[in-house]
């Protein structure tokens, strides 16, 4: 019985400081968090977060800055975009030229739902 | 007959994906930046090379007809090949050229200045890169022409060609 109260201790203790720990790099956290999410324009195929391109460094640090000012994470992404065209983030917009690749997941779904609905229900 | 159906149409779904595929060996998968156009340049503070003093960038843009900015550095190979082309601009034309010094050391700036010319009228550092990515710039080298309203006219990435140069020359006449 003594041996578990004092594993479940020692698991607390070291779940309470890693989350100590955390809060500690929450601004450095904030910024892999924002530059997993953009593409590293120079560097094709990396993330800003992965590369070590001076373009990536710079753009860490300005996103740092940036943080540091008070400024949210949609409010950097929007910057970037402006900057730098839609292509540097990941995540693209919903527009008329992709239209047919957000939809199309969806139309075969419902297809796909129809026929199974008709062979069961149907038969 | 319902057989019939079902091959016919596997076989209509790959010739789809086929020709897909086809088509798009031909598309070219490298990315190219959009041109920026009719974009005002961002404001920003900056320190001179030699003279250690403070500059916004508004004021050195807007009391000139055109400026154009040259994102250099003395470690970029390109940059050296295309320094003679400014020195000739800056020659023959009366263009306000102004040279951001992209993370670089005082002294290698310097020492390239002394040896290659000073094109520009004022030398202003960007230690860390972050002036440069808040102008939209990729890298080193890089130019952005400008109108006396901090209006981007246009932006050359890589270093400056001959053909490049006879467009500024054409715009700013």
């Amino acid at each position: 019985m003594m041996r578990i109260i004092k594993y479940i201790l020692l698991i607390s203790f070291f779940i309470i400081s890693f989350q100590k720990l955390s809060i500690a790099n929450n601004i450095s956290s904030e910024v892999d968090k924002i530059s997993k999410n953009l593409r590293c324009l120079i560097c094709q195929g990396q993330s800003v977060y992965d590369s070590q391109s001076d373009f990536a460094i710079s753009m860490k640090l300005l996103i740092k800055n940036k943080i540091e000012n008070g400024e949210s994470e949609d409010q950097i992404y929007d910057y970037l975009k402006n900057q730098y065209g839609e292509w540097i983030v990941y995540d693209p917009e919903f527009n008329k030229k992709n239209l047919m690749l957000w939809i199309f997941p969806l139309i075969l779904f419902i297809s796909g739902g129809l026929l199974i609905y008709r062979k069961v229900f149907i038969n | 007959m319902k057989k019939n159906i079902f091959y016919l149409s596997i076989l209509l779904f790959f010739t789809f994906i086929f020709t897909i595929f086809y088509l798009g060996l031909d598309k070219p998968n490298f990315y190219k930046p959009k041109e920026v156009k009719n974009k005002n340049l961002e404001e920003f503070i900056s320190t001179e090379l030699f003279s250690n003093k403070q500059f916004n960038s508004k004021d050195i843009i807007e009391n000139n007809n055109f400026t154009l900015i040259n994102i250099w550095s003395s470690w970029c190979v390109p940059c050296r090949s295309e320094h003679g082309k400014l020195m000739n601009l800056s020659k023959k034309t009366d263009l306000n050229i102004v040279g951001l010094n992209y993370k670089d050391k005082k002294n290698n700036a310097i020492k390239f200045l002394d040896e290659m010319g000073n094109p520009f009228s004022k030398n202003l550092i960007d230690p860390n890169g972050i002036i440069s990515i808040s102008l939209g710039a990729y890298g080193v080298p890089e130019s952005f022409l400008l109108n006396n309203k901090s209006r981007i006219i246009k932006k050359f990435i890589g270093p400056l060609t001959s053909d490049n140069i006879s467009e500024i020359i054409k715009i700013i006449q």
